[in-house]
């Protein structure tokens, strides 16, 4: 075992465990964006960093090994001071507004707003680094572009995106090993794209959907719930989550059907599950419309999708 | 991997052997095809269609000759050996490579990478079991994990990886024609005894029949009546022909499904049923023997009712009223019952996240893996049998008229014939085709999408043509997703393997011809 303490308190953890998993042992959650249980972290957000008394840079807690002796400090001024800036880079450029970070801008006084009005969206795939023009410095630079819908069962709203790698490690060793996405350009350009920002459809892409599941911001969402959600009828609170096991092969992927108005509106697996480790292939996370008589989501309006649901007439049945 | 294409067909169960791979395993591919999952392979073996036994048997004979068995297991665990060596020693690998079309020194470094690595596993699926000899198939690969012991110890083992999500728990429930639940022999009379006592009811201490049994059955005028549930084998059945004509002669037909299915809609009676893993409660079985809980997330639609409640309801009208039966009480039944099911109660199956069989009690954790028994000192039970099998050709031969060797498959966003995966907007889906090498293409003057005519000694439909650079010359791929557009198995034949009852799916000879 390997004792430390986080914020005054002894830990005790196991050989390999990190400053992250040590804080969670003492019940003192910290906040991340970039790390998840299923995946090797990136420590890419930098919204976990922590102070470690003997080193000159805070540390991401998320990827730090925990070491006999460690002193650490997660709540100094250091340490939200960095946070602040950080979740205000984030929250300033990009929308947030998926991600479930409120509760922290207001917990670091964290004010985007500083930093100008938000500049206006702009195609952002291909560009390369000092080939666009240089800010005036008035207003936020931001992510903001066009969402991409160009495929049945992803949306992928980029604008929301904050280049935490948690789809591209998905995508790759982690889980599925497709390579279909990597990040692309440099800076503030950089982006994450398919191989020559091509299509989803024109590329290695084989719609597993791990990279929604893991996607910290909402920046890739199944197709259904970007209607649903457009449509204003996404409504978590109507939605019950039932475990059950996939109806395609042998392997026993366990499921959590996302069920609103009796209709699964999203699939996902259990973190906990060994069997998936949280990840699925398109059949088990896509191939559920045979038990829902609605119609196609693309094509018939959600409207009439869900009044068919609560009996207001319409198309559906069920 | 041998005859498995998991990389398509079990995508997450390939995700833990991709990070066997990043780890340093690493991993032999048999296949007819270079498959997504060849591609992954250290050494791919494109072995020809129904050749497995010369492979597996050359690959015994050079472990053998190698000194490199594992004399010490085969002695205190197995039976059968020198008659098994005396079998092998004909497989040279020079008589090998001429049969299988793998180069002899190929076979000879699986064989020896297999026989040296710690630990091993050797897993399959249909494109072992899809032959008219396909339980000699699979004891030529048992034969191998005999003799090298990677058999019943913990990183090694022989996995035929399942295809459908309780077609394990199918056959633990009992549904299988000589089984009771729990594999006990219904031609057994204690066995039977004990469910003839649970139920009050006198059980036929007769085997039945299996599902290609039964269509013969159907073609001596025998069976006149058949109740099925959630199949289609209007579709599924080799020699589709056959099986249509056949149904539709029965004098009554009952189906059971959540679809009015091609087979349904020749029925006399469809009972409308409920999907079980998201309409109903119950247990599944995975391929790991795992037994997991499925539940109720959705109201069924209509008159929708569970299998459950359809089969209880059926029992009351034939005057055994059950009364209402829920799926934890039929649970409990069966772990009264089945001995390796007993110590799963639904309250441990939740809190465990599910029970790997045989479980015996209630402090039992389960099997991770079997046949560890072959391990004591000294070993419990009767010893692992060798088992002496030959190479077999398959039964549709290739000559002149049909040259070309048809073999069938899965594609990753597609299952079986399409009836549940076909209502989702795949972005991968192609549809029904004739997958050729580009060799076989400029051969015949075909391209990418010409319709071509596939014609087999049964049948012939017309596909349009798909370039596959992963089908060598002489090899053809049809997937068995979409018979409406693509109907695979008017082609191949229902020459079946006696001790399975298994159709030779993976191997018929057809020609191609252009259309126009």
């Amino acid at each position: 075992m390997i004792s430390l303490t986080i914020d005054g308190v002894a830990v005790e953890v196991a050989e390999g465990a990190s400053l992250l998993d040590a804080c969670r042992a003492v019940a003192r959650e910290q906040p991340t964006l970039c790390h998840a249980e299923n995946l090797t972290p990136a420590n890419a957000c930098r919204v976990c960093v922590v102070e470690l008394e003997g080193s000159r840079a805070l540390v991401p807690a998320c990827s730090r090994e925990a070491e006999d002796g460690m002193v650490v400090a997660t709540d100094s001024e250091r340490v939200r001071h960095s946070r602040r800036m950080v979740l205000e880079f984030l929250a300033s450029s990009t929308d947030l507004s998926l991600a479930g970070v409120d509760a922290w801008l207001e917990d670091y006084a964290a004010d985007p707003g500083r930093y100008g009005p938000p500049a206006e969206a702009s195609a952002r795939d291909g560009r390369r680094p000092g080939h666009h023009p240089v800010p005036d410095g008035m207003r936020a630079e931001t992510v903001a572009q066009d969402v991409k819908v160009d495929n049945d069962l992803y949306v992928r709203d980029y604008s929301r995106c904050i280049l935490c790698y948690k789809c591209v490690d998905a995508c790759g060793v982690d889980a599925q090993n497709t390579f279909a996405i990597t990040v692309a350009g440099r800076g503030f350009d950089a982006t994450i794209s398919t191989e020559f920002a091509v299509a989803l459809t024109a590329s290695a892409c084989v719609y597993c959907g791990n990279c929604i599941g893991v996607c910290p911001t909402g920046a890739l969402m199944f197709r259904s719930e970007h209607e649903l959600r457009a449509a204003g009828l996404w409504d978590e609170d109507a939605q019950s989550v039932t475990r059950t096991v996939c109806s395609y092969c042998g392997v026993g992927c366990n499921l959590e059907l996302h069920v609103q108005e009796n209709r699964i509106v999203k699939v996902t697996s259990p973190m906990d599950d060994d069997i998936t480790s949280g990840h699925l292939c398109i059949k088990g996370r896509f191939g559920y419309d045979y038990v829902q008589e609605l119609g196609d989501l693309a094509t018939t309006p959600i409207d009439e999708v869900l009044a068919g649901v609560r009996g207001e007439g319409g198309t559906a049945a069920r | 991997m041998w005859g498995s294409n998991a990389r398509a067909a079990h995508p997450i169960f390939f995700h833990h052997v991709l990070r066997g791979i990043h780890n340093g395993a690493r991993m032999y591919c048999v296949d007819p095809r270079r498959s997504e999952s060849a591609q992954w392979a250290d050494v791919w073996l494109g072995i020809d269609v129904g050749t497995d036994i010369a492979l597996a048997n050359a690959a015994g004979r050079v472990i053998i000759d190698a000194g490199l068995v594992n004399a010490e297991f085969i002695d205190r665990a197995t039976v059968g050996f020198d008659a098994y060596a005396a079998a092998v020693e004909p497989y040279t690998l020079e008589r090998a490579e001429e049969i299988t079309g793998v180069p002899g020194a190929v076979i000879e470094e699986l064989a020896i990478a297999y026989a040296t690595a710690p630990t091993a596993q050797l897993c399959w699926t249909l494109g072992i079991t899809e032959h008219h000899n396909a339980t000699d198939n699979v004891l030529a690969l048992i034969n191998l994990a005999l003799l090298t012991g990677h058999v019943g110890r913990y990183g090694s083992g022989l996995v035929p990886v399942r295809g459908q999500n309780n077609v394990q728990g199918g056959g633990d429930m009992g549904a299988l024609p000589n089984k009771l639940p729990g594999f006990q022999d219904v031609e057994d009379d204690d066995a039977r005894g004990k469910f003839e006592a649970e139920w009050g009811f006198t059980i036929p201490g007769k085997a039945g029949k299996h599902l290609t049994a039964m269509f013969d059955a159907m073609e001596a005028g025998e069976l006149r009546a058949l109740y099925v549930i959630g199949e289609n084998p209007a579709q599924s059945e080799a020699d589709a022909g056959r099986a249509r004509r056949l149904l539709g002669d029965l004098d009554f037909l009952v189906v059971q499904d959540l679809f009015l299915t091609k087979t349904a809609e020749t029925a006399d009676v469809v009972l409308p049923a409920a999907a079980d893993w998201c309409e109903a409660e119950g247990t599944v079985t995975s391929s790991e023997r795992r037994v997991q809980r499925v539940r109720k997330a959705l109201e069924p639609p209509g008159e929708a009712r569970t299998d459950l409640s359809v089969i209880a309801a059926l029992a009351a009208e034939m005057g055994h009223n059950w009364g209402p039966v829920t799926a934890q009480e039929a649970w409990d039944e069966l772990r009264r019952l089945s001995p390796m099911h007993a110590g799963m109660s639904y309250a441990r199956l939740e809190e465990l996240g599910g029970i790997q069989w045989p479980c015996y009690d209630e402090t039992h954790p389960g099997e991770k893996f079997l046949h560890s028994r072959l391990w004591l000192d000294p070993p419990e039970g009767r010893p692992a049998p060798f088992s002496a099998v030959q190479h077999a050709p398959p039964v549709d031969a290739l000559d002149d008229e049909y040259p070309l060797r048809l073999t069938t498959g899965r594609y990753l966003d597609s299952f079986n014939t399409g009836v549940q995966s076909g209502g989702y907007e795949s972005p991968l889906r192609i549809g029904g085709t004739i997958d050729l090498g580009p060799a076989d293409a400029t051969a015949l003057g075909v391209a990418e999408g010409e319709t071509v005519r596939v014609v087999s000694r049964r049948g012939a439909v017309e596909v349009p043509v798909r370039i596959d650079p992963g089908l060598r010359p002489g090899l053809v791929f049809m997937s068995l997703h979409f018979p409406d557009e693509a109907d695979v198995n008017r082609l191949t034949i229902e020459a079946w393997d006696p001790q399975s009852g298994t159709a030779e799916f993976k191997a018929t000879a057809v020609r191609i011809e252009k259309v126009g």
